[in-house]
């Protein structure tokens, strides 16, 4: 009895609020003239929410192909090969820039996108695509420092604490990730071309990598679960994947103040799509308050959404979670990672490879 | 006759050429073409691969023979022994169950057996647990990512190719012989070191090259258990083959270690015919 008296309570409390938000929030409406037409969407897995997809083809009447990958460049192959018919893409930073040069994206037309006004201003203009000729944020993220709470109950708040730790300790095989955070303390441009840039972040590395005892391709995660290394160099989702996993507080993330990536992936339509129009109309309705912030409180990366995260529509739990969405004072540190063309790619790969067999000697 | 012989080893030449012969040029030809956008393989030719090759990857090259030879010793070791004590059993049904026994692990897919080991050999693994509660350490041992834990992977991953080969020999080997040779008063080391032994050892050498070849170029293993210490070859040719790498220098890499491969079949061969000479 007093429980359900309880409950009434609240859902009172309650109530006047979700009745402002509904209010303040028009619901997205499709323009007219789509109806019985097809759109082929070409994601990540396990990067959207289960009723996007429905609530979009209900709303403009069409129908939607769905199509999965699992990384850049399995998705920069098939579009090379020539589209097999996709309207959406989704490319990290880098690969957009790549995917402008060798000319297989459609600029944009952003009158068709008004809700690109949602989007957060700093996340906008990115040095991949600064004008936002291809490309909108759809999802973005960090790489970090996943570690041991019990062997750092203080935290982490530096990569200093990374270098020195007298342990265990996984790094990233992320090449332009791990040689950016080298370049920050070198004071050098993250997405430095230069050769002696280049060489002098490998042998900083070199330097501080003694206690690296794997450089993981995406299992650091799996190694600190187990206990083989006190910290995994890792991005945000992975090392969250696990703390849900054990529901316990025995693993946390860090952003080290020094600085580190952020990653944005984004909604771009390829060359030859079949439907362009139909596609801007797609990425404006991920724009939408609502549709985005539904969408991160389904799949918990962070919204590039505004319009989401002041609406409320975006869970609190997600909201605070520093881990999800760093506090901005992090995210003025942060770096994106940028193609760096042929041949400081060349460069980074012969230094990356001496760094691996350096690290072993 | 001759030309029926020829035309029933058209399929077989066929076979070779196509899917041996020609991707081995087409390998040779690449490691020595310059490295284009992507890391594929583009003109001008240059020898810039091998100059890396046998510079500074080297220094993998040499850990990669070492830690294939001492697999090879490692499994001589130990699979002498087994393969002697199930050839020499009386009852052909216990030698059935052994053998079957040692082909046993095949049944289970490699890469899971070879992460079974990365569970065992952790940190908070398996052995750690057990060592640590029965008292025998105060502090869990640091196994997995070190060639230590390679050298366990390859030991475990390719012991039956040791086995099988040399139980084959012991088989075909008449032990009159070691009769005969305590007839003539030598002892048990001696009549196994002047008579067992080399008329077992081509069974010996074909175990050794079956273990040394596919250990110098292994990659799973060392990827799973070795970490950055017990990085090979293996790992770096693959990585010049990944999204980002570099195509040239991953087939320069690979021809020198297939040259490696080629000399101690060479070795191999060589040993066999001063054997059959002897």
């Amino acid at each position: 009895m007093k429980e359900s008296l309880l409950l009434i309570l609240v859902m009172l409390l309650l109530a006047p609020a979700a009745l402002a938000q509904d209010m303040a929030h028009e619901p997205w409406t499709c323009p007219e003239g789509y109806e019985g037409q097809t759109l082929s969407i070409f994601n990540w897995s396990t990067y959207i929410a289960e009723d996007t997809v429905p609530n979009f083809e209900e709303a403009c009447g069409v129908t939607v192909n769905y199509d999965i990958y699992e990384s850049n460049e399995a998705m920069l192959a098939r579009i090379r090969q020539g589209n097999p018919g996709y309207d959406i893409v989704v490319p990290s930073g880098g690969t957009v820039q790549r995917m402008a040069e060798e000319m297989l994206l459609i600029p944009l037309d952003l009158e068709m996108i008004p809700n690109v006004a949602n989007v957060i201003p700093d996340l906008l203009g990115a040095a991949y695509d600064p004008e936002n000729e291809y490309s909108l944020p759809y999802q973005w993220g960090t790489v970090g420092v996943g570690y041991s709470t019990e062997v750092f109950p203080d935290g982490i708040t530096s990569w200093h604490q990374v270098w020195e730790h007298d342990g265990p300790v996984a790094w990233l095989d992320d090449r332009q990730t791990m040689l950016g955070i080298a370049h920050l303390f070198l004071g050098n441009d993250p997405n430095s071309t230069d050769p002696d840039e280049i060489n002098a972040a490998r042998d900083y590395l070199i330097e501080k990598g003694g206690n690296v005892v794997t450089v993981a391709a995406d299992d650091g995660q799996v190694l600190l679960e187990r206990g083989d290394v006190d910290i995994a160099i890792e991005y945000n989702g992975d090392i969250l994947q696990i703390s849900w996993d054990c529901e316990c507080d025995d693993y946390a993330y860090a952003i080290p103040e020094e600085g580190s990536n952020v990653w944005i992936d984004n909604l771009s339509i390829p060359v030859d799509a079949p439907n362009p129009e139909l596609a801007m109309v797609f990425i404006d309705y991920i724009l939408d308050a609502k549709v985005g912030a539904d969408l991160t409180n389904y799949i918990w990366y962070a919204s590039p959404n505004q319009a989401s995260i002041e609406s409320g529509y975006i869970d609190e739990e997600i909201l605070n979670d520093p881990a999800i969405f760093p506090p901005p004072e992090q995210v003025a540190n942060l770096f994106a990672i940028i193609d760096v063309g042929a041949e400081a790619e060349e460069l980074i790969n012969n230094a990356w490879d001496e760094l691996l067999i350096f690290l072993g000697q | 006759m001759r030309q029926n012989g020829f035309l029933l080893a058209l399929p077989t030449i066929a076979w070779l050429v196509v899917f041996f012969v020609l991707p081995l040029v087409i390998v040779l030809v690449v490691s020595f073409m310059s490295r284009g956008r992507g890391g594929v393989a583009e003109l001008p030719f240059t020898p810039a691969h091998y100059e890396r090759a046998f510079g500074i990857f080297s220094i993998i090259l040499w850990r990669s023979i070492g830690l294939a030879g001492l697999t090879t010793v490692v499994c001589l070791v130990v699979g002498y022994p087994l393969a002697f004590f199930i050839s020499t059993r009386r009852r052909r049904l216990v030698q059935q169950i052994a053998l079957f026994l040692v082909i046993l692990p095949f049944w289970t897919n490699f890469l899971i057996r070879t992460y079974a080991w990365r569970i065992l050999l952790g940190e908070q693994g398996t052995i750690n647990g057990l060592l640590l509660s029965l008292g025998m350490i105060d502090e869990p041992l640091t196994m997995l990512n070190t060639q230590f834990a390679v050298l366990v992977g390859l030991v475990y991953g390719f012991l039956p190719f040791m086995v099988l080969p040399i139980y084959a020999s012991v088989e075909r080997f008449n032990f009159r012989y070691v009769d005969a040779a305590n007839d003539l008063g030598a002892n048990d080391v001696r009549t196994f070191m002047r008579v067992v032994l080399p008329l077992t050892l081509p069974g010996v050498l074909a175990g050794c090259a079956l273990v040394f070849i596919p250990s110098v170029g292994a990659f799973v293993t060392p990827d799973l258990l070795g970490g950055t210490k017990g990085l090979m070859i293996g790992n770096l040719i693959n990585n010049q083959f990944g999204g980002s790498g570099n195509m040239p220098l991953g087939s320069a890499l690979s021809i020198v270690m297939m040259a490696v491969v080629m000399l101690s079949l060479l070795v191999y061969v060589f040993a066999n015919r001063r054997d059959a000479g002897a």
